[in-house]
């Protein structure tokens, strides 16, 4: 014990010291990278690779042709589709049913999130129903929704609209019963009515379960809309493919899910441009 | 119309109030008094119901029985900011009252009394724990408030920025002489500021006593040495604990 206490600070550093020291900033990665490529190219990595990948297997036939079309083929065909005016044809169409039923369907879903997120009464009319609806695939409501609106826009419209409001719905209502309870018990200390409770505390709050909703409803409004165009639809890229089913066009096929990985991309890159513009009070974790 | 005018001098009037939890008694015939103006220092242990009181006395919790009277202008200074971190700062202190330009700069003011004038447009989470305990007492003091509710508002901060925050209540007590109730289990902390301690025991008042160390206090004068061996023998502490 008195050796220990006697030992000098001097002896104890030189004993311990050339041992492995580090430069803390060394063993910080990732953040102080220079970034030479744009980051939302650098996104597109991962599928660009793919597709050279399909490139190398369809040129060295390890892929049949009949079957699956090289992607220089399915460009060109692209290309074609374009040039007649087809193309944009059935996808202006289609956004436009889209359009419809994500504008509804957010409407809806938002009102019934807050209906039943704000009071109990309403949370006992509506959440059940709600769930239910979650649980029935949308599928199933086409035969009903033809004998009921016939075969013109309101079922296809509809259709979109219900999923898009069950997924809007689901997460805001979970996001408005997850705000901080003590932050609303101090706002209404301060004086806060139910107004400026709501617009300043309860919705900004749920504001990233709405945009979790808003994800995930924009990808189901896609799903819902090639179920939608089984509906004995005249226009749009669902009919599109029923044809190129018909007559076998693989590379037709092929050219209309490039459509729809394309428009499902442009959905996620909306909802992140509002995250970024809405949610700019948020302090979190990026990835490296 | 209402007692409140029958008493001019006394902002806080609690008789006989009693709560129960469970089998728990919280309250057991709790009595107090707070004059206009005045600091109060509640004491109690861990678990005592001394932050129950306050929120008794701040209208977020209306299970008790008795008689109690608090003035219209009150303001709650929680242990944690609760500042709403999607709002700016600004708003945040603004928050329940009238969106006018007078009201905005009453709340400059405010913020610049914590000296936090240049933060009046950031986001709360971008602020240290004593800014935003900063922005706290912002937002309650630009109510003007009759009656000031400090609900352990020191208990989260390091022990530095502690002591400032003391002196800067003392100046903003000075200046807008609200009443004061500060609920705290710093013996040290209840002297420095209080004109008056209490201490909550058992559910009822066990001990009250005016502060008498002349300002300004020091710890090593020899009232605070005694008043300080007294409130901790109040609280159970005792003998070489008490170092």
């Amino acid at each position: 014990m008195a050796m220990v206490l006697s030992r000098s600070p001097a002896e104890t550093s030189k004993s311990q010291a050339p041992a492995a020291l580090v430069d803390p900033r060394a063993l910080i990665d990732g953040r102080h990278r220079r970034q030479f490529v744009p980051r939302w190219l650098q996104r597109l990595f991962g599928p660009m690779l793919l597709v050279v990948l399909w490139q190398l297997l369809s040129s060295s036939k390890v892929f049949d042709e009949r079957t699956v079309p090289p992607p220089t083929r399915v460009v060109r065909t692209a290309v074609r589709l374009i040039a007649e005016g087809s193309l944009q044809e059935h996808l202006f169409t289609s956004l436009l049913r889209v359009g419809y039923g994500v504008l509804f369907g957010i409407t809806l879903g938002l009102g019934l999130a807050l209906i039943a997120g704000l009071s109990r009464v309403g949370e006992n009319f509506v959440d059940a129903n709600m769930e239910v609806l979650r649980a029935v695939p949308n599928f199933a409501l086409v035969p009903l929704l033809i004998v009921w609106f016939g075969i013109s826009e309101v079922p296809k419209i509809l259709l979109i609209t219900l999923a898009v409001a069950v997924a809007i719905y689901i997460n805001t209502f979970s996001a408005i019963r997850s705000v901080d309870a003590a932050l609303v018990e101090a706002a209404r200390s301060f004086g806060a009515g139910r107004a400026e409770l709501i617009y300043r505390v309860i919705v900004p709050g749920s504001l990233p379960g709405f945009l979790v909703g808003l994800r995930l409803a924009l990808t189901a409004s896609w799903l819902s809309l090639i179920f939608a165009e089984t509906i004995n639809a005249k226009k749009g890229l669902g009919r599109m493919m029923t044809d190129a089913r018909e007559y076998f066009q693989i590379d037709v096929v092929f050219v209309l899910i490039g459509v729809y990985a394309i428009l499902g991309l442009a959905s996620i890159i909306v909802v992140r441009f509002l995250e970024g513009r809405l949610l700019t009070w948020r302090r979190v974790y990026d990835g490296d | 119309m209402t007692a409140t005018e029958l008493v001019t001098d006394t902002v806080v009037i609690a008789r006989d109030v009693r709560k129960t939890f469970g089998d728990n008694v919280v309250f057991n015939g709790l009595n107090l008094e707070i004059r206009s103006g005045e600091f109060v220092a509640l004491l109690g242990r861990s678990g005592s119901g001394k932050s129950t009181f306050l929120r008794a006395l701040g209208a977020l919790d209306g299970d008790f029985e008795g008689y109690v009277l608090v003035p219209e202008r009150r303001a709650i200074v929680f242990q944690d900011p609760r500042l709403l971190p999607w709002q700016r700062v600004l708003t945040n202190v603004t928050i329940g009252l009238p969106a006018t330009a007078a009201v905005r700069e009453q709340a400059r003011a405010a913020l610049s009394e914590v000296n936090l004038a240049d933060k009046a447009k950031v986001w709360p989470r971008t602020l240290s724990g004593g800014e935003a305990q900063r922005v706290a007492l912002a937002r309650a003091l630009v109510r003007q408030p009759e009656l000031l509710l400090l609900d352990e508002p020191f208990g989260a901060l390091d022990a530095l920025t502690r002591i400032k925050m003391h002196g800067l209540l003392q100046d903003l007590c000075r200046r807008h002489t609200p009443a004061v109730l500060l609920v705290t289990h710093d013996v040290d902390e209840a002297i420095l500021l209080a004109d008056r301690v209490i201490v909550l025991t058992d559910g009822s008042i066990s001990l009250d006593v005016d502060v008498d160390v002349p300002k300004p206090r020091a710890r090593d004068s020899h009232e605070f040495a005694t008043l300080r061996r007294r409130l901790l023998g109040e609280l159970g502490v005792t003998g070489e604990l008490q170092l």
